[in-house]
Formats: structure tokens, sequence, C-alpha cells
């Protein structure tokens, strides 16, 4: 099962689970990051990082380190 | 009327949401900017009339959720608990959400829900969620969420009107605030609670026992749902350890239970908004491809979103570093005729001098920053507004993460290239504090345009000409640039391994839809910074130029018989334009030398001279006479002071930076030709200045924070006066040992 930080631009999955529960996954999950979201990858920043995608109706950003807690099932 | 009264509404949201475009439209003119005790987020109140009543509407910092991590976000649930010292409880919560993204914007309501005060909810962007096939129906969501929604577009000001009306409505059919802060009142009844988990409400209710009736029964949630929390903090603090231990088991049973923390909330929240909201919203099968996907292929692509990125940069750095510049210089000429003018008109004597030279300089001095400051948050407001900022912070962000900061932090301290002063006023769009922080206290650091002169002046005089190859004035200048652009970055790095470490901030950043600026937004930023700027720095630059004029300019006289130096000096001056208007111009530029030789004399013996003397021993390693010594002291409360007080004790005469700046060749200028003939006093062989002499000052310099209004700044952006004095002494202390090293090392080669 692939993280969120390892799809590239294009590629959709659904979240499978979000590792920890600390601080970070608590925002994560206030944003609509959760278990079932669809999420969409559409661009990399120049240097690799961070990551923009698409989730329900927003546009989010998140850098690798946190994008690799968000375990994503390929469709 | 006086018997009525006062209500209270607060308002809330996420960020990109239009909440300060609605605050603008409820409030009007009539704003104030406040801030609490410990914090650093400002709340803006102002005054709205709904229904006959007036009510002061309180703008609370845009947060995604009511979890607070820190004492920043913990202000807006004191605020709306009743908590906050000084602030009496609001009478309704209106909270504003974005059409366009409905159910990540409920989640903050159903929170808001929570606390015990009414809800309004304006639901904001209407238009644009309806040009992207989206439809609401209000009725139905206004029955399903328990309390008023009203469709509102606030940049259009459409739906104002009814959402007044639902304010007063909500807020006025209920008995009037009572004095107990107790939230178990009656009015929760009327609202719609997320029904969470029953192991976790009884959890919570067991908890809250524990504790005591006195903790808000949201704060005993926000205890178990915030692992690390400020909630959990700020509780420890206050009722012991145990708690600690308390919050630990109802977790852990929770957990068991089938409640793991903190992703019940999330899940309870989410469900309960999709319920609701199942039936209110109908949406376009097929995603529309919106505006903002389109532009974004392009702004956040690689090479392209880089290359426009960089080309906005140089725009801004440009505007503020260049255009600022004819009105920066209108200003000082304005400043300059107004002094002629009252000097001819006021009689001599230390009074008019302190006026004129004093406190005329001084609001002169605080004045000339407004040109770079309205200019940055011109670009900065616009930037923000159609939603560009975001998309900048992204590209930059991998930069600025080796340095321990994110990406925005990177226009504020591009703008310290051109000064400090906006620079850190820019730091207001990162929201941790930490980083915020970091950054506001290396800005300094960036060579601002204010070092320029220096570095022209003695790279003029000691750099270049016959027998320096032609390529070391550029090669020196761009060191001088690089020292801030390299040690920066490394010093912020050192803060947040520091003294500012922090568990890395989640980086969660949202990238809202693009859309047109609002001119009138746009115009509030630049006048609401600008005003900021002059209230609260003000006067603590101008105070600080008194105070050096005065260290200057006493003591006056030189003995018994004779008359004080202004006023010989006064006299003097009469006879010169005598001269000159006769015609005699031998005679005249000798009495200009006699002039400036007595206003040396008179400043040498002044108060800041003789602690320029009193200081001597420390300056000479770095290869400094007690001259530059003064100088440098001189220019503690504006750097750029330095090249009229070296044109002063050189009796060189009056010397202006612009005058520097603008010299086709340095070398030439009086005050170059002068610091070029100055020996040492007690060796009268050796000049004073060397390459190594005056490498060491400029790296001084480059290093020093000598600039009041950067300090004033830092103080008003961080609420106290430790971070001032931190960076005084900080980049003091760097600034020496720079300069202790390149002259010492450059000596040791003979330079």
């Amino acid at each position: 099962m692939p993280s969120l930080d390892q799809l590239r631009p294009g590629q959709r999955g659904r979240i499978d689970a979000l590792t920890g529960n600390d601080g970070l996954v608590q925002r994560l999950m206030e944003m609509g990051l959760f278990e079932g979201e669809e999420i969409e990858v559409i661009a990399l920043a120049p240097l690799g990082d961070p990551i923009e995608f698409r989730l329900g109706d927003s546009r989010l950003s998140l850098r690798r380190g946190e994008a690799a807690r968000v375990h994503v099932s390929l469709s | 009327m006086g018997s009525e009264q006062k209500r209270i509404a607060a308002l809330i949201g996420n960020p990109n949401t239009g909440k300060t475009t609605l605050f603008n439209a409820l409030s009007g003119l009539r704003q104030r900017v406040g801030n609490y005790p410990g914090v650093t987020v400002e709340t803006k109140k102002g005054k709205m009339c709904c229904g006959g009543q007036t009510f002061e509407l309180i703008d609370l910092p845009g947060t995604y959720s009511l979890s607070p991590r820190s004492p920043d976000e913990m202000v807006a649930v004191d605020v709306i608990l009743g908590r906050q010292q000084g602030e009496a409880r609001p009478d309704v919560v209106v909270s504003i959400v974005d059409a366009g993204n409905l159910e990540r914007n409920l989640y903050l309501t159903t929170q808001a829900l929570e606390l015990g005060v009414p809800v309004v909810v304006a639901l904001n962007m209407i238009d644009v969620a309806a040009a992207q096939g989206v439809r609401i129906d209000v009725q139905r969501l206004s029955q399903q969420l328990g309390v008023p929604v009203v469709p509102i577009q606030a940049n259009k000001k459409k739906g104002l009107d009814a959402l007044r009306e639902a304010i007063s409505r909500v807020a006025l059919s209920l008995p009037a605030r009572s004095a107990s802060k107790d939230d178990t009142c009656l009015r929760c009844g009327l609202v719609g609670k997320t029904p969470f988990p029953e192991p976790f409400e009884s959890a919570i209710a067991q908890l809250r026992q524990e504790l005591g009736e006195n903790v808000p029964e949201y704060l005993v949630r926000r205890l178990v749902l915030d692992v690390g929390g400020w909630t959990e903090q700020r509780l420890i603090e206050q009722l012991g350890e145990r708690v600690r231990l308390q919050v630990q088991q109802v977790r852990e049973r929770l957990a068991q239970a089938g409640c793991p923390v903190p992703a019940v909330e999330a899940r309870t929240r989410y469900g309960w908004i999709r319920e609701v909201t199942a039936g209110c919203i109908q949406r376009p099968d097929q995603r529309v491809v919106t505006w903002t996907d389109r532009i974004d292929r392009v702004l956040t692509h690689k090479v392209w979103g880089t290359l426009i990125f960089l080309a906005l940069m140089f725009l801004v750095f440009q505007a503020i570093f260049t255009w600022a510049r004819p009105i920066m210089k209108g200003i000082s000429d304005g400043k300059d005729a107004l002094a002629d003018l009252l000097r001819g008109r006021l009689p001599p004597g230390p009074f008019t001098d302190l006026l004129l030279d004093g406190m005329l300089e001084g609001v002169g001095a605080v004045v000339v920053f407004l040109p770079q400051i309205l200019i940055l948050f011109a670009f900065i407001a616009v930037l923000e507004d159609c939603g560009y900022m975001a998309r900048a912070a992204f590209l930059m962000d991998k930069l600025m993460a080796r340095c321990g900061l994110s990406g925005k932090s990177f226009i504020p301290m591009l703008s310290s290239i051109a000064c400090a002063v906006p620079g850190i006023l820019a730091t207001r769009v990162i929201e941790q504090r930490r980083d915020r922080l970091a950054t506001i206290l290396v800005a300094p650091l960036m060579s601002c345009s204010a070092r320029l002169p220096v570095y022209i002046l003695l790279i003029g005089a000691f750099l270049s000409g016959p027998g320096f190859a032609w390529w070391l004035p550029g090669l020196v200048m761009f060191a001088m640039y690089a020292i801030g652009l390299i040690l920066a970055p490394l010093m912020a790095l050192l803060l947040k391994r520091t003294l500012l470490r922090s568990e890395t901030p989640v980086f969660v950043l949202e990238m809202p839809l693009y859309k047109a600026p609002s001119p009138r937004l746009v115009l509030r930023r630049m006048l609401d910074s600008g005003w900021a700027f002059l209230r609260r720095a003000g006067t603590l630059i101008l105070a600080s130029m008194v105070v050096v004029w005065a260290l200057l300019y006493f003591p006056r006289g030189s003995g018994p018989e004779q008359p004080p130096y202004d006023v010989r000096i006064a006299a003097m001056q009469e006879d010169l334009d005598d001269l000159k208007a006769k015609g005699k111009d031998d005679a005249a530029e000798e009495k200009e030398q006699q002039i400036n030789a007595l206003t040396a004399e008179w400043k040498r013996q002044s108060y800041l001279g003789r602690m320029g003397k009193a200081i001597e021993p420390a300056v000479r390693p770095l290869g400094w006479d007690w001259k530059i010594g003064m100088a440098a002291l001189a220019s503690f409360p504006a750097r750029e002071v330095v090249i009229g007080t070296l044109g002063i004790i050189y009796s060189a005469g009056k010397q202006d930076s612009d005058e520097i700046r603008d010299a086709a060749n340095v070398a030439d200028t009086p005050l170059a030709r002068r610091m070029k003939e100055a020996r040492w006093d007690d060796d009268p062989a050796r000049p004073v200045f060397t390459i190594s002499t005056a490498l060491s000052l400029m790296v001084f310099f480059a290093l020093c924070c000598q600039c009041a209004s950067t300090l004033a700044v830092i103080r008003r952006e961080t609420h106290s006066w430790r971070w001032p004095i931190f960076t005084f002494v900080y980049m003091t202390v760097l600034a020496y040992l720079g300069a202790l090293a390149v002259y010492q090392v450059g000596h040791f080669f003979g330079g």
C-alpha cells in the first residue's frame, strides 16, 4: 500500500489509514484527510516537495514527510 | 440608551472564506485592532447596527478548527467561552463558511455549536459555488443544522441585511447574557450538537465530574481530544500532574471502546456533517474544470511556475527598491525645505535646533519608511487576496525548509533586502508562531537599502580606482549582500534548533480558488499597515533620534569667555552668506572651512564624542579610531546617519547619503578625500583608513542592527521587549566579532 508521497501527479487513490495519533494526524483529519476519502495528486513543487493534491472540494499542500503518513490505495 | 446592554457578536471562519471582507462590510470604517496579553495574533473589533441594536463585532483569527495547540489558537475559544479577561461573552457567533467547500467549513461550525453560544451561519461565495454547478438548499440546511443559515456574497455586499436581521433575531430573542460563566445554560439546548458515541460522552461526563464544574465542558472535550494540545498543557498547570494521568486513562479506555483519539472527532463530526448536508447539496456528476485548475497548471508548474514566481518577486523587489526612491527623496527634500523655511522665521538657539535638527529630522526618519511599506503591502494584499500567496509558499517551501522555516517566510525575507521594516510587518502571513518569530529575528540581517550608501562610500574611497582590479568593487559589494543572504538562513536554523525549538509545525497549506483582488481590501490593508507603523513605531523612532541629537548637541559651550558653539557657528554662517552675496569666493571658501572645523570641534567634545573616546579601546581591535567609533555610535538609531556624522567629524561639512549614492566618482567627494587624509592621533604618519579598516567597518554595518525603526517594529509585532533586545544584542555581538575577524585577518596579511 503506497503512501501519499509516493504518488505521481495525476494519480488518484482512496485514503486507507493515517499513521500515529498526534497533533499532526489531528490537523490532517480536521482538514478532511481520513479513511475513505478520495485524493488526487495535482503537482509537485520545483524541488519535488511539497505535494499539491485535491481532496473533496479543496486543494491542499503537504510536505513529503507528512504525506508519508497518509496511506493510500490506488484507484 | 445608557441602560441598554451592549451586545457582542464574534466572527469565526476558515482562512480564505472572505471573513475579513465580511467583517469590513458589516462594521464599516470604525474598527480598532487589539491584542490580548501573551499572544501575537490580533483581533479586530468594529461596531455594527442590527435591528436598532448596536453590536460589537469581534473578528477572531481565521482557523480550521477550535482545537487549540498554542496560546494564539486559544484566543478564539476563550473569547467565545467568555473566559478572555476583560471581554464579555458574545451573544452570538457568526460562522462564515465557503459554499464551495461546505463540508470542510462546517467542521469548525460543529465545534462552535458546542460552545454554548447561539450560532448564525453565513454561507458565503454562493455565486462561485453556483458557477461550479454546486446548488445548496439553504432552508433545508438551516433546518438540519438547527441554526439560521443566510446565503451571502460578502464581496458584493449581497445578503448582508438578511444576515444582520438573523444576528439580531438570534441574539435578542434570548434573555440578556447572564453574568454566570457556566456553560450549561439553557441556550445549549437550542442548537444542534454533534452526537458523539456514547462511550465518549460518558467518559467526558465522568472526567468533568473529577475535574470540577468550573472547567467548561468544551475544554474537557478538548483536553481529551487534543493530544499534547494547549488545553492539556494549561489544565495540567492549573490542576496539577494528576490530570495527565487521568487523561491518559480516559484515552486508553476510549481506544478500547472503539473511539480512538483523535480519530473519533473527525469521524464523528464529518459523519454528522454528511448526514446533515445529505439532500441539501447538489453536485454536478462530473467535476467542472475551473479556472483555478487551468491557472494552476501553469502557476504551480515546475518550470513555468518558478519562472513566473521569480519574475513577480523581481517586480516586488524592484518596486520597493526603486519605485519608492523618488517618493522617499521627495519626503526628505520636503523636510529640508520646511526646515530651511522655519529656520529663517524662528529665533536661533537650542530650542529651534531641537525642533528642526532633532524633531523634524526624527519625523522625517519615520515618514520616509511609508512609501516602502505601502508599496510592499499593496503587493502582498493583491497576492494574498487573489490566492497567489499560497502558491508562492508552495513553490519556495523546500528551499526555506532547509533553514527550518516554511515557504511563507520567503517574501518577508526578500522584502528585507529593501528594508527590514516592511519585511517584518509582512511576517504576519506566517501562522506558526515560532516560524514567524525566527523570520522576524533574522530579517534585519539582510542587507537593506540604508546600508548601501555606507558600502558605496567605503568601496568608492578605499577599494577602487588605480591599483585595484576593475572587478573588485563589484565583488566586495556582492560579498556584503552575500553576508546577509548566508547568515540569515543559518541564524534562522540555529534559532529553530535552540531557542525556538518546536515540533515541526504541520505544513497543511490550502490553495484557495483564484479570484480578482478587491481594490477596497487592498487599499485598506495598505492604509492599516502604514497607520499601524506610524502610530506604534513612530514615537519610539522619534525619541531615539532626539536622544542622539541631544548627545551630539550638548555641551554647547567651550569656556567662560567664549559664547556657545552654536552661537559662534550661526554668526560665522551669517558672515559666510554675506561673503557669498558679495561674490568673494576665496574668502567664502575659507570661512566655510572654518565653520566645518569649528563644527567638528564642537561635536568631538559633545557627549557622544566623549563616549566615542571612551570606547576607543573597544573599537581599536577593529581597526577603528575614536572618530569611527563615535560615528558608529551615532548611527545606532538609523544607520544612514553615519554618512552625515562622518561628514561632521571629518570637517567635510554637511553630507547627505543621497549625494554619496548619486556621486559620479565617490572618491572625489569631500568626505572621501578627508577620510583618506585621516591619521591616527597617536601616530600621525599612519593613515586611519586602510583596506582592512574599510572592510571591517562595512562588515560591522552589514551585521549590526543599527535601526531603531526595526527594533520598534519587532517590539510592536512580538508585543514584548525581550525580542528587540535579543535582536539588538545578538546582531551587535555578531557585528563586532565579524568586524574583528575581518580586520585582524586583513591586518595580518598587511592590508
